[in-house]
């Protein structure tokens, strides 16, 4: 169907797909992305009050200083670890010279460092959540929820990549969980590439999708409206009343609402 | 030249009794809400003091505000756009709870449950953050009237900078109030601060606001603050500010903090103003010439080639006349007795103040002197060093020349004023002393002492083609009948045809029928329209939501809890 099509594929081994792969891998993948922007669409539509990180540093900052940024800069370095990873064909990074070696040991030295970060970030986010009264006190049952998706996202990647890099003799996703996730977004989904991979690699996937699902229903909408267009934009923004809140000009019941 | 207008204040501190009733009165108007219980848009310091939040004043620990850099361009002493962006995660100066105060309420059920029992019951002090138990030992004003001042005192970041003698004396020396709301500034630093561009200044009026809907929580505007008046709501996760009272200001009625003020100090009016030249006037070089250049900006409504330009950048004409009538072009430029508050910061603050000259008043006074006196007033002045040099800190960036101006001219009138009115022959060469004439020093009695409420507000309502609103506002008719617009928000054709009615007008209502029923507010007449500016958080107001299926509807008897039982706390948004 498109040009891409099956050579992209040629390195996954072949595996038999079951009802359940297909259920996993193909109808279950689609099902969270439609959640996903159906979703942030939907909040930002009807609770764009709502749409806020929620900081809680007015009550506490001293564990938020190490905490926080530890955790972010984790994350994001993850998040663009995630993209180079699955996003870019292992074909791109060959032609381009980069030997599976050397890229492997990039990947693995900064990914684990990134993860740990993140998971001590997120350790001491949590401590804190818990051990600090009023912190603790603001904290929903959303949140809650929210951590315990998260951490277990976290926990499930890290030693995934332990146990196959370290532990093990390494396992080159490349040529089996990012093919599956390419073609999900070419809208010709491979089942068979994820039925073989290693069962810490599928968890963490699962898992993944399950935050992807309550994304926009948490805190966690934040990170889509983070603000880049800060770098471009006029230190000071202008704005006219009639245009937004007050008083407006009467409607009548004639006209069409503006 | 481009021509714009900004809704101004000036306070006349001389008359500030210290009261608070603005505070408390903005309190229940703005922030009486769950999330900003220790949040006041007005509050009153005692000076010398601490201020609020504590050492708000200590721009070197709280880095608020503009500063020039080493090319001498003007940039936010917090760090610039790529600095905001890598601290974001935490924010390296954000005032903490402790800094402003824990707000607290008591426990008052235990006077109304208590058993009977040998001892009176008290009602402990409960923190509304933790929801604990606590001491309390700090709050908005807890340094009022320079109550333990002894302690505290050396800790006022203005003192500083005044001379070592004056650290030690200074309670005796004297006392006096500072109310303080949001500047509304020409260059607003937290807007400048805001990284997903939520804070925003009027085209119209230059009143500053935060948008609810855009604000993310990045609490970065709370640091751009220098006079740390955008606060952080930690139930909604949002920035909230001093707003003017726009929904008053725009029918044409004065703010909150103004209309309750006991000694009716505060001036409302316009100034025009040339948007081009703010920049450069922020960033002039040395700090002493900030007043002046803040000066410069403000262009002369009377010049007919400001009114041609300001016609051409469409201020209307109505809003030009009163920039004409403005008792704050008056106060800042006629008799040029108001001065900005710490212009250091370099925000172009628009709230200005009139230094009172009661300190040395009272010295004359307490000496045995005759306290009306030009020429001991003017002695006074020049001997009194030190309320002059904190008055400076205070309004001048340190430079005692304007104060020394402000403060004779206020004692010119006080001397020459009294003459006149014990009915003896005006001594001319009082005014003169001053630079200024007799005619000058009468008008501005009238307008600094007698202070008449048409005088002190000069407020054009916000569009000239909704003028007739403001007439139905006045003589209350059409919108007060049953089932009218401004009653229900139902017009002929059904629900909000016809337009929403003005929100003050809104209020009004509604606060009337608070007050005048017997059943709760809304009962009736609200038929499904809510106003959320009346509802502090707790509770469900009824209208919010429709009523469930089968049940005849909520409220006493519905399914609604009653609106203080506590047991519909709203829940932070995730
Ligand atoms: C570049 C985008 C992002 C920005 C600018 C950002 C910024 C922030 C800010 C300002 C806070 C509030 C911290 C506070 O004062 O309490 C926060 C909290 C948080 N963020 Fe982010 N964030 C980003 C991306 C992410 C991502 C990708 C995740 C997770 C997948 C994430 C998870 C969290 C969590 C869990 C908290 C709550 C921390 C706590 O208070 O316990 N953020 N973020
Ligand atoms: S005083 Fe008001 S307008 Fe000026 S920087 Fe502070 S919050 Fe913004
Ligand atoms: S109400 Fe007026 S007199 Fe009273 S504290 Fe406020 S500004 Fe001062």
């Amino acid at each position: 169907m498109t040009a891409t099509g099956p050579s992209m594929y040629s390195g996954a081994p072949a595996h038999q797909v079951t009802t359940t792969d297909t259920l996993l891998w193909v109808a279950l993948p689609y099902v969270v992305i439609a959640v996903f922007v159906l979703g942030h669409v939907w909040r930002y539509r009807y609770d764009k009050f709502g749409w806020t990180t929620r900081s809680s540093q007015l009550y506490e900052s001293r564990l938020l200083r190490v905490g926080s940024p530890l955790f972010h800069f984790g994350i994001l370095v993850v998040l663009l670890g995630h993209i180079g990873g699955l996003v870019v064909p292992k074909r791109w990074t060959t032609a381009a010279g980069v030997s599976e070696h050397m890229y492997h040991v990039t990947a693995v030295a900064l990914g684990t460092v990134a993860g740990l970060c993140t998971l001590a970030g997120l350790a001491i986010l949590i401590y804190r959540r818990r051990t600090v009264g009023p912190v603790f006190s603001a904290t929903t049952r959303n949140d809650k929820l929210m951590y315990a998706v998260l951490t277990l996202v976290i926990l499930l990647g890290l030693s995934a990549t332990v146990a196959a890099n370290l532990l093990g003799g390494g396992y080159d996703y490349r040529e089996t969980v990012s093919p599956w996730f390419r073609s999900v977004f070419f809208l010709h989904p491979r089942a068979g590439s994820m039925a073989g991979v290693p069962i810490l690699f599928r968890l963490h996937a699962l898992s993944a999708l399950l935050l992807f699902t309550i994304w926009p229903f948490t805190r966690l909408v934040h990170m889509l409206t983070a603000p880049v267009g800060y770098l471009t934009r006029p230190y000071i923004v202008y704005r006219s009343h009639d245009t937004t809140l007050g008083r407006r000009p009467p409607r009548r019941g004639w006209d069409l609402p503006r | 030249m481009r021509v714009m207008a900004q809704m101004a204040m000036v306070m006349n501190l001389d008359k500030c009794i210290g009261c608070h009733t603005c505070s408390v009165t903005c309190k229940q108007a703005w922030t009486n809400r769950s999330g900003v219980e220790y949040v006041w848009f007005n509050n009153v310091e005692t000076r010398p003091g601490q201020g609020y939040p504590r050492q708000y004043e200590d721009q070197e620990r709280w880095r608020g505000g503009w500063t020039l850099n080493k090319r001498g361009r003007l940039t936010l002493k917090a760090g610039g756009r790529a600095r905001k962006l890598l601290t974001i995660f935490a924010n390296p100066k954000l005032p903490s709870i402790g800094d402003y105060y824990e707000p607290w309420t008591y426990d008052y059920e235990t006077l109304t449950d208590a058993p009977l029992q040998e001892h009176t019951p008290v009602a402990r002090p409960r923190s509304l953050i933790s929801g604990k138990y606590m001491k309390v030992s700090w709050s908005a004003n807890w340094d009022d009237d320079l109550g333990g001042s002894a302690e505290t005192g050396e800790r006022d970041v203005v003192l500083r900078e005044v001379s070592e003698k004056v650290k030690l004396e200074f309670d005796q020396t004297f006392m006096f109030y500072l109310p303080r709301i949001c500047e509304h500034c020409l260059n607003p630093s937290c807007a400048a601060s805001c990284p997903s561009g939520a804070i925003y200044k009027r085209t119209e009026d230059g009143i500053v606001l935060v948008d609810q809907d855009r604000c993310r929580g990045w609490r970065m505007c709370v640091t751009g603050c220098p006079y740390k008046k955008v606060y952080f709501n930690h139930r909604t996760g949002k920035a909230e500010k001093c707003t003017f009272c726009f929904p008053r200001v725009e029918v044409g009625i004065p703010t909150v903090c103004s209309e309750t003020c006991v000694g009716r100090l505060r001036y409302i009016g316009l100034m025009l103003y040339d948007v081009d030249k703010v920049l450069d006037a922020a960033s002039t070089p040395d700090d002493t010439d900030l007043y002046e250049a803040q000066r410069g900006v403000f262009l002369d409504p009377h010049d007919p080639e400001v009114i041609a330009a300001a016609e051409r950048d469409g201020v209307p004409r109505d809003w030009i006349e009163a920039a004409q009538r403005s008792p704050i072009w008056a106060l800042i430029n006629t008799y040029k007795v108001a001065l900005p508050l710490h212009p250091e910061y370099r925000t172009m603050p628009m709230v200005w103040y009139i230094p009172p000259l009661s300190p040395v008043v009272d010295v004359v006074r307490d000496t045995g002197h005759d306290a009306e006196n030009a020429g001991n007033l003017f002695a006074a002045i020049d001997a009194l060093r030190i309320p002059v040099d904190y008055l400076a800190q205070l309004f001048t960036a340190g430079d005692p020349a304007p104060v020394d101006a402000v403060l004779r001219r206020l004692a010119a009138m006080r001397s020459y004023m009294r003459d006149l009115n014990l009915g003896r022959d005006p001594d001319e060469a009082i005014p003169a002393r001053v630079g200024m004439t007799g005619e000058q020093i009468y008008e501005m009695y009238h307008l600094l002492a007698l202070a008449k409420y048409d005088a002190r507000y000069v407020i054009p309502a916000a569009h000239a083609e909704d003028a007739h609103k403001l007439e139905e506002l006045a003589t209350e008719c059409s919108l007060d009948y049953e089932g009218g617009p401004g009653m229900t928000g139902w017009g002929p054709f059904g629900e909000t045809s016809g337009g929403a009615a003005p929100i003050a007008v809104e209020n009004f209502h509604m606060l009337r029928q608070r007050q005048t029923s017997d059943v709760p507010a809304g009962r009736e007449h609200l038929r499904g329209r809510v106003n959320l500016l009346n509802w502090d958080g707790k509770g469900l107001p009824e209208g919010l939501f429709p009523p469930r299926g089968g049940d005849e509807g909520p409220g006493p008897g519905g399914t609604n809890p009653p609106a203080d039982s506590g047991a519909a706390e709203t829940e932070p948004k995730p």
